[in-house]
């Protein structure tokens, strides 16, 4: 009997070995160990063995079935694997072949390049305020100091509504705006669209967008203008950005100064964007003068302000390297969706 | 302003080199332009003499030349039609490199050897302002007397360095090599030795025998006259000319170019009557009648105005003042004596009289920025000093000089204290005053403060802010230690508007929409293109009175039309898709309330899309998007059928809480034809800005985790097919009743299986309850209940 079970164990391992799926596996399990199964067959002839022997062909039988059970798992197991890594290998694709992109809108280039303008300024304590396009003669020129014969008021370089109401130049207005209405301390930037009757070409468009800022305080001086701006281009342009103010004039600031910053296509080298300079001219800028503080009603005895403007489609222009202004208004998708 | 460095060096002893000087004015305010090196690259280049000019024998545009170069003959073949034989002109030999970049070779034209180049100032490299008229696109013809085979730069020394000053209009006074020798001088700390003037007069007081009679005094405040006597004209010396040139004025002849010259030198425009033609030698200075005619040098005959000041005698206008001389007084080659003019004008009255007439002279854009009327006589008195050096003529003993009211210097205390407090320096006063001085501004102590007195040409210097200005320019800007904000700590940022408005732009972003910046004026034909009715208060615009063009002419009340603009030109350009938004202001003619009375601006949003997967539910899939992402409830659609820029039945109405914010549609075919457009459909949503910001509210609250499985339900029904889902919608939520958590149209079908003029319309409905596990026969309840609801108000069936 005993020979017998070994008998049936090997025959048994021997079908294992070579079952290709589950279905010939479970046929096995039912030939051997199934209710009328061979070994169950065995097991039910027990009895006819002299008693003594039973313990041992019963432990026989039982290592006999754990061996069996163990060898249909891991067969089992085996063909699950097998069957899975078919499965993979038949799932292949070509990972060469493209994906599917999500489709994303942008900002426009110029809300981009005022959006990282932006973000300095508000790191450093500044309000965004902003006004009207058609603003009036008074608060575009007059409080803003602009001599009453100042050619910007002419027809030839602003664009009017009617005498007293025009296209705004600059966003200085919004700042006026802002002294009339509000005390000092005055930290605040005012971006927008601005004006001027020139006929498009390259590098000129009617329309252009304005950063301006104003600080008003006691005791602010032309060092703190310096300061803040050195800030300002360093984090826009990187740590190793120079600044360079140069004296100037502006009827509204006194005094004023140009700000001209290492050219950030070549470091300061020179190279054709900043004509061989190294500098590339940024900003205007200077203390407000004492007349447009008396014109908002703030008192230029106790306090002092500075002020700065740049424009963002020329900042725009160098940073992204576009070489016509014209493009930046014609909303063309293949230029918009290169930012 | 160009000022050649040799000059200037006559008034100020600078010894550094050109770069460095241009480099330091800059930074102490006088912002250098250009710094050109004029001649360089010139020194092969000489003097040669045309002998004899033939025909090209198989060239009609052609000439062979032969030249002389220091005892050697070339045949030179060339185009130029303004030489001569005996003429003098620059020749470029085999070899030479010019400034172009040209190296010079025998060539042959034709099969006629060119054995060298004559050369155009263009080939030289001398820029057209400096080039006489007679020689613009021909050859530069040599003075007779320059010397054979001599290098062209010694016979025309233009070998300078010339610097090119931007003058910013607060300082007319710069306008001179004087002016730019002060700013020179008081920059780099040397002294300043302006021009000495000695004069030597000759024969009787004229000043007894003329007279000068200033009757408008408004528009003349000093009028100084001299006479010169025995004149002879004729071109000034090649010194001169070169000066002139380098200065880019066009020389002319003597009389003229000694004007031009103390103009340059000085500031002060001068003027050059010939003394024949006045009468009685008595210049009046007057107002001119209303409607007179006058005749300009310049040969044009000119109507005057009452504005205008006239320089006049007693029967003839002679000039108009400040601007340009009249054509009868003119000085000719056969004037012999001269009453030279130095006079001031109101600076307002020039403007205007030079833009009334369009005319726009060197004289007329300098009065206008504001002269010193103290330069009148000077200038008179140096430019009489070169008539007589330079043999021009003789100087009549007697100046006329009319100043009824002479200019009073400008005098105030400044404050050291207030200087350093400004700039963030530590100046002592004794800097600022040495600073001061070295600008030719009188300053002194007074006790703690200083005294300052503006010298007469820097009429900009007001307040104490402009000496303050004048301290730290040449103090140096770039001296001052940079500082940090002081005061109180300041938190910045957006405002909850701007806020919004940046979420905004984040989500149409995340839509694919991409941004769209257009100009704020447009045509008024812009509302026809989009159909807007004829008595639509959009056609109401604010108009500009002097605009670019009809194109440019009025506010936008609209970015509809902007955005069939953007949409057209891209489907013009073959983009096969787009979608796009521009939120901007719209201008309206009705004023706001406010005290400035400006028009009202409402900020506008506008959505558009084309290309062959976009139709009317992916805009207002990207319209519901936006307005759930910026926090807008109680939103509804309602069918709009009357919109004249819309498909009549593809156009909604968008309500949010009630409040109308915006139309959305397909465009309508008309309005798409009206922009070139075809075949393609576009789809637009216009959205009120202002509401949809001031509505916006993005307030997250957590809800608690559903912790009770859901029941799920579909109900398909099939009812009349001019039933909008909206109504059904409507039941839906009235007799959901409380478990509804959600539900979802999934399917709408309209085909042979269910019948003509219906349409099946599927949902999935999901019930919950927050305390405890629903039951099925519970749900069925609701769902048979509202079933009934849907038979009985829409005639709806549930689909077998």
């Amino acid at each position: 009997m005993e020979e017998k079970l070994k008998q049936l164990q090997e025959e048994a391992a021997e079908m294992l070995e070579k079952v290709k799926d589950s279905k010939e596996v479970e046929n096995i399990r039912v030939k051997y160990l199934g209710k009328k199964g061979a070994l169950t067959e065995v097991l039910r002839s027990m009895g006819s063995l002299p008693k003594d022997e039973r313990p041992r062909v019963g432990q026989v039988a039982n290592e006999v079935r754990e061996h069996l059970e163990k060898a249909i798992n891991e067969t089992r197991e085996r063909i699950h694997e097998d069957a899975l890594e078919a499965r993979l290998m038949k799932e292949t694709i070509d990972v060469t072949m493209p994906g599917q992109t999500p489709v994303q809108g942008s900002r426009h280039p110029l809300t981009q390049a005022l959006d990282e303008l932006k973000e300095v300024f508000i790191g450093m304590g500044f309000t965004v305020v902003e006004g009207p396009e058609v603003e009036t003669v008074s608060n575009n020129f007059d409080m803003l100091n602009a001599p009453p014969n100042h050619p910007s008021r002419d027809f030839s370089d602003t664009f009017y509504i009617d005498e007293n109401t025009i296209l705004r130049t600059q966003t200085s207005p919004v700042q006026v705006r802002v002294m009339k209405k509000n005390k000092p301390p005055i930290r605040v930037i005012s971006p927008g669209r601005c004006f001027r009757n020139d006929t498009p070409d390259a590098t000129h468009s009617p329309m252009f967008n304005q950063l301006e800022g104003l600080v008003v305080d006691e005791k602010s001086t032309l060092g703190d203008l310096k300061g803040s701006l050195e800030i300002f281009a360093k984090h826009l342009f990187g740590e190793n950005t120079q600044t360079k103010f140069r004296p100037h004039y502006f009827p509204f600031t006194e005094p004023s100064a140009e700000v001209d910053v290492t050219c950030f296509k070549c470091q300061g080298k020179g190279c054709p964007m900043c004509k061989g300079s190294g500098w590339i001219e940024m900003l205007g800028s200077g203390m407000v003068h004492p007349n447009v503080l008396r014109n908002c009603g703030i008192d230029p005895e106790k306090y002092s302000g500075w002020a700065f403007g740049m424009g963002i489609d020329r900042i725009a222009m160098q940073k992204y390297g576009i070489d016509d202004i014209r493009l930046l208004y014609e909303n063309d998708l293949r230029f918009l969706s290169q930012f | 302003m160009l000022v050649p460095v040799k000059w200037l060096k006559e008034y100020v002893d600078i010894n550094i080199n050109t770069d460095e000087l241009a480099d330091q004015m800059t930074m102490s305010g006088s912002k250098v332009e250009e710094v050109r090196h004029w001649g360089e690259g010139l020194d092969e280049v000489i003097v040669g003499r045309i002998e004899k000019i033939t025909p090209h024998p198989r060239a009609d545009k052609l000439v062979v030349a032969k030249v002389t170069i220091g005892g050697k003959e070339l045949q030179i073949v060339t185009g130029a039609e303004n030489i001569h034989e005996g003429d003098k002109i620059p020749m470029a030999l085999e070899g030479t490199e010019l400034p172009n970049g040209v190296i010079i070779e025998e060539t042959f034209f034709r099969g006629e050897a060119s054995q060298g180049m004559m050369c155009s100032p263009d080939e030289l490299g001398i820029p057209k302002h400096m080039v006489p008229e007679e020689f613009k696109g021909g050859i530069w013809i040599l003075d007779p007397d320059s010397e054979i085979g001599k290098p062209f730069t010694e016979v025309l020394p233009l070998v300078e360095d010339v610097i090119e000053f931007e003058i910013t209009s607060n300082r007319p006074d710069c306008l001179s090599v004087l002016g730019m020798a002060r700013e020179a001088a008081a920059t780099t700390g040397m002294e300043l030795s302006p021009p000495q003037i000695k004069l030597k007069e000759e024969g009787i007081d004229w000043s007894n025998d003329g007279a000068v009679s200033i009757e408008d005094e408004d528009g003349c405040y000093r009028y100084v006259a001299r006479r010169i006597s025995d004149v002879k004209i004729e071109p000034s010396p090649q010194w001169m000319q070169q000066r002139l040139i380098q200065a880019g004025v066009r020389p002319i002849s003597n009389v003229v170019d000694i004007t031009n010259y103390v103009m340059l030198e000085i500031g002060q425009p001068l003027h050059a009557f010939d003394a024949e033609k006045i009468v009685d030698q008595h210049i009046i200075v007057r107002q001119a009648k209303e409607g007179e005619a006058f005749k300009t040098l310049d040969g044009v005959e000119r109507k005057l105005t009452s504005n205008m000041t006239l320089i006049a005698d007693a029967e003839n206008a002679l000039g108009i003042a400040g601007v340009m001389g009249g054509e009868e007084s003119e000085i000719t080659d056969q004037t012999t004596s001269i009453i030279l003019e130095s006079a001031n004008f109101n600076q307002d009255r020039i403007r205007k009289t030079s833009q009334e007439l369009g005319l726009r002279t060197e004289a007329s854009s300098r009065f206008e920025k504001g002269m010193d009327p103290e330069l009148c006589l000077l200038a008179a008195n140096r430019a009489c000093q070169l008539i007589e050096e330079l043999g021009t003529g003789k100087i009549n003993a007697g100046v006329l000089d009319q100043y009824p009211k002479p200019a009073k210097c400008f005098q105030m205390e400044i404050r050291p204290e207030k200087v350093n407090g400004l700039l963030g320096t530590d100046l002592s006063t004794d800097e600022m005053i040495d600073i001061l001085n070295s600008l030719e501004i009188k300053a002194e102590k007074s006790q703690e403060n200083i005294m300052v007195t503006a010298p007469s040409f820097r009429k900009d210097l007001q307040q104490e802010a402009d000496f303050i200005e004048e301290i730290g320019r040449i103090y140096g800007f770039d001296k001052i230690t940079p500082t940090l904000m002081k005061g109180d700590i300041m938190v910045g940022g957006l405002s909850e508007r701007q806020k919004m408005e940046e979420r905004l732009k984040d989500t149409l972003a995340a839509c694919g929409c991409f941004e769209s910046l257009t100009y704020s004026f447009v045509s008024p034909s812009s509302v026809d293109a989009i159909r807007l009715p004829k008595d639509s208060f959009k056609r109401d615009f604010v108009k500009l009175l002097n605009p670019l063009g009809d194109e440019t002419s009025v506010m936008r009340t609209s970015i509809l039309p902007n955005m069939m603009e953007v949409i057209a030109r891209n489907i013009h350009r073959n983009v096969p898709t787009g979608r796009f938004y521009e939120i901007g202001h719209v201008f309206y003619s009705e004023l706001e309330e406010t005290a400035d009375e400006l028009p009202m601006e409402v900020t506008e949003l506008v959505i558009g899309i084309f290309g062959k997967d976009e139709d009317f539910f992916t805009l207002k899939g990207i319209v519901q998007h936006l307005l759930e992402k910026m926090g807008i409830k109680q939103i509804s659609y309602e069918a709009e059928t009357n919109h004249p820029s819309y498909h009549p039945g593809r156009c909604a109405t968008v309500y949010a809480d009630g409040k109308l914010l915006g139309t959305m549609g397909e465009i309508h075919p008309i309005v798409g034809k009206n922009y070139d457009l075809d075949k393609d459909r576009c789809y637009a949503a216009e959205i009120n800005g202002n509401l949809l910001l001031e509505m916006a509210s993005v307030k997250p609250l957590y809800q608690t985790l559903p912790r009770y499985p859901s029941i799920v339900r579909d109900l398909a029904l099939v009812l009349e097919e001019s039933v909008p889902v909206k109504s059904i919608e409507e039941i839906i939520c009235e007799y959901g009743g409380d478990w509804l958590e959600s539900f979802e149209l999934f399917d709408v079908y309209q085909g042979n299986q269910i019948g003509e003029g219906l349409k099946s319309v599927a949902y999935t409905m999901t019930f919950r309850h927050t305390e405890r596990t629903l039951k099925d026969s519970e749900v069925d309840q609701v769902v048979q209940r509202l079933v009934k609801e849907l038979q009985k108000q829409l005639k709806a069936k549930l689909r077998e």
